[in-house]
């Protein structure tokens, strides 16, 4: 398969960067930060649903448009151009994925639909550390006469204060991982929220007996691991794609900042020691390019090494982001580190988007043992 | 309409397995260990073995030897589309290039683009026979990263060009057949106006090499001499003074070659060598640290080789891919240093075996010092950094 987009793929990029650019920009992030860090703007939510993008990656069958991820990771990348906040990665991504590989229809019937038309919002609950770790959950579901009790500290989960229900990841009495759907008004669920660096919010959920019916299990059994690995993947890959750009804009704005800046009497872009920095970034975004595309297409694909294609996607655009993200800074001078600009805003979000669903040393080290080494 | 192509290419694909898996010997599908592994062609060609010969004799009558070439000039004439599978199914089956040539990737696409027809005819399917052995005569002492500064002078003699001048780093000089060679044909005009391309015979009165002995211990390159070299006015090629302009389109199919685009032979994986050679705890390796400089290699060797699939795929598609002839050049041999770098490491001090009856030891050794030079030859990584300054990124002068 050729490495690009196709002609349809091209048109969703060009929509969503224009739409962003008119309805969503970098400014629209500043208000909501400044604004008590509102999650994000209700409008804009309305307008993407519109815009059909909570239904990229959702089958026919349920009225989604089968589009795929190539397309959803176009949105994601021009959303990170814009650092646009909205609830598409926890409730699509992380949510729309669970549902869409799960094999509860009834789950799928009731929330899909919901989650298209944006009326109701899902949220994931994995980590129980403050480092990315899905082999070692302390969250427990055990089986009741009719159902299963919820006990257990989940922490990181995006956009959790906001959401309709969660979806949990516990571990059952198999011995495995499971995945329940919890609705967020349960008995027994105590939620308090922070704020990251990257002005957004996480929530912290305590769950203290939750019951739950038996039809709210969205994995079989013998097939939860494998259910999360792969909205595991899919997760690093989106991200890779709201990283990639990140790194558009924040590099796009520093070379324009080289082009114009003038210390010396001469442009900064002219001297030799920032020239080969700049072309050296270029060649790792270049790189960037070509394993997100690849990964994307190995999603819709369903591709056989699409756990290798994650973690080289995570690892290699987390690791490209830090070091972009640094260089605009340190190339922009005093300016960059200044919150009147909005280059720091992009090294604000990379550190976060960086550590979710695993960092650079938990991918490399993934790669790795896959690679048997 | 489109499915009967796609038929056409499958079957194309099938066949081609086929014929690859029935006539390629099972020595040439082994990775070459260095440059003395390939056969160069030419007038005194020599093949080092019997599978070498049936593997080029069995290409050169399939017309494979350019495959994408146009027949009336020797190649196969095969489309984009079947020639990328011909090379997919050569890298999968780790077939080895029936040869190895600079006329094929280097002077070739400068003839097709610059080249009248009766030039054509006369060189390129002398090319696709593996006749003659092309070297190149760009740089002078005086003039490497500073290329346009050359000063090798052809003078005008009426039916004729007198050569006088040297040239350093050219491969191979002394086992050429030919030369192409950028030659200074006008004093006054401004460095880069004042340059011509011409095709000279090393067989010509006057033309003398010196093989130049490197770090490797081997001989790659030579100083190549023209003391009142005469050569035939029929030989420049394009237009007298402009030779530039091919200089610099030659240049970029340089760079991707030396960046490694289009190869087909694999190289056995960092990490298996490694773990044959190295101890390992709980099933990984246990040098924790050399772990993570393979896995680094591995991943950006892997991705690398999907941003060549990328950029030739958007080519396809009329994105003029020019100017990143100097990112693949920089980063392919960046990634080859630091690959030798990390064999050296995985291989301890078999890997610093200088002389030994462990041929393999020895060759690996070699290629290790052979290296320090990729990221040299071609222009400088920082030739190529400010290239992609300059020309992609829009940066100041």
């Amino acid at each position: 398969m050729a490495l690009i987009l196709n002609e349809e793929q091209k048109m969703l990029k060009d929509s969503a960067n224009e739409f962003l650019a008119i309805n969503a920009p970098v400014e629209q992030f500043r208000t909501l930060r400044d604004n008590n860090y509102q999650p994000f703007d209700q409008d804009l939510w309305k307008a993407i649903v519109e815009m059909g993008w909570t239904a990229l990656t959702f089958p026919e069958e349920y009225n989604g448009l089968n589009f795929g991820f190539v397309g959803l990771g176009q949105v994601m990348e021009e959303m990170g151009k814009n650092l646009t906040k909205a609830p598409l990665f926890s409730s699509i991504v992380l949510g729309g994925t669970s549902l869409i590989h799960s094999t509860n229809n009834a789950l799928k019937e009731s929330w899909i639909p919901a989650l298209m038309d944006g009326t109701k919002r899902l949220a994931f609950a994995l980590d129980e550390q403050s480092y990315f770790d899905p082999t070692s959950i302390a969250t427990t579901a055990l089986k009741t006469a009719n159902g299963f009790i919820i006990n257990g500290r989940k922490k990181m989960v995006i956009d959790g204060g906001s959401a309709d229900a969660f979806i949990v990841v516990a571990k059952t009495e198999e011995n495995e991982l499971g995945l329940f759907l919890v609705d967020a008004d349960s008995n027994g669920i105590t939620s308090t929220t922070e704020v990251l660096l990257d002005a957004g919010t996480y929530a912290q959920i305590e769950f203290n007996d939750v019951t739950i019916d038996a039809s709210d299990r969205l994995s079989e059994i013998e097939e939860g691991n494998e259910l999360l690995n792969k909205i595991n993947n899919t997760a690093a890959i989106c991200l890779a794609a709201e990283m990639l750009g990140m790194i558009t804009a924040a590099y796009g704005q520093t070379i324009a900042y080289l082009q114009e800046r003038q210390q010396f009497g001469k442009r900064i872009g002219s001297y030799q020691a920032l020239q080969h920095r700049a072309a050296k970034l270029f060649c790792e975004i270049e790189l960037c390019k070509s394993i997100v595309l690849k990964a994307l297409q190995a999603l819709d694909e369903g591709t056989t090494n699409l756990d290798e294609l994650a973690s080289l996607a995570k690892a290699k655009l987390g690791e490209t982001l830090k070091i972009v993200s640094n260089e605009a800074m340190q190339m922009h001078g005093g300016i960059g580190v200044t919150d009147d600009v909005n280059i720091g805003f992009y090294f604000k979000r990379a550190r976060v988007a960086q550590r979710l669903f695993g960092d650079y040393n938990y991918h490399l080290d993934r790669y790795a043992r896959l690679n048997d080494y | 309409m489109e499915t009967t192509m796609k038929t056409a290419l499958e079957d194309f694909r099938l066949e081609t397995r086929q014929w690859l898996e029935e006539n390629c010997p099972a020595s040439m599908r082994t990775p070459v260990k260095d440059s003395g592994d390939f056969f160069w062609g030419g007038r005194n060609a020599t093949f080092q073995h019997e599978d070498q010969k049936i593997w080029f004799e069995r290409m050169l009558k399939k017309k494979w030897i350019v495959p994408y070439w146009d027949t009336k000039y020797g190649g196969g004439g095969l489309s984009d589309a079947e020639n990328n599978i011909l090379t997919q199914e050569m890298t999968r089956l780790g077939c080895r290039k029936p040869i190895f040539s600079f006329g094929i990737s280097m002077l070739g696409p400068a003839l097709h683009k610059f080249a009248t027809e009766e030039q054509k005819m006369r060189f390129l399917p002398e090319i696709t026979a593996g006749k003659t052995w092309w070297c190149q005569g760009y740089s002078e002492p005086n003039a490497g990263s500073d290329l346009a500064g050359l000063q090798t002078k052809a003078e005008d003699m009426g039916d004729h060009y007198l050569i006088n001048g040297s040239k350093v780093w050219t491969s191979y000089a002394d086992k050429s057949d030919w030369i192409f060679c950028l030659v200074r044909t006008d004093f006054d005009a401004p460095k880069h106006n004042g340059i011509s391309f011409l095709l000279i015979d090393m067989a010509s009165v006057g033309v003398s090499t010196r093989p130049i002995k490197l770090i490797s211990g081997k001989s790659p390159f030579c100083e190549t001499f023209f003391d009142n070299v005469k050569v035939p006015k029929e030989n420049l090629i394009g237009t007298l003074n402009e030779g530039w302009t091919i200089a610099k389109y030659l240049l970029t199919h340089e760079r991707q070659m030396i960046g490694g685009v289009g190869e087909t032979d694999v190289r056995r994986e960092l990490h298996e060598i490694a773990k044959e050679s190295l101890p390992l705890k709980d099933g990984v390796l246990a040098d924790a640290v050399l772990r993570s400089e393979i896995a680094v290699q591995g991943m950006n060797d892997s991705i690398f080789e999907m941003t060549i699939q990328r950029i030739m795929d958007e080519a396809k598609t009329g994105v003029n891919a020019g100017a990143l002839s100097s990112f693949f050049k920089y980063y392919g041999t960046e990634q080859n240093v630091s690959r030798m770098e990390l064999m050296t490491a995985i291989t301890g001090s078999d890997g610093l075996v200088w002389e030994s009856e462990n041929e393999d030891a020895k060759v690996q050794t070699r290629l290790f010092c052979r290296s320090k030079g990729n990221t040299i030859e071609g222009g400088t990584s920082e030739i190529q950094l400010g290239i992609i300054a300059k020309r992609i990124l829009n940066l100041p002068s």
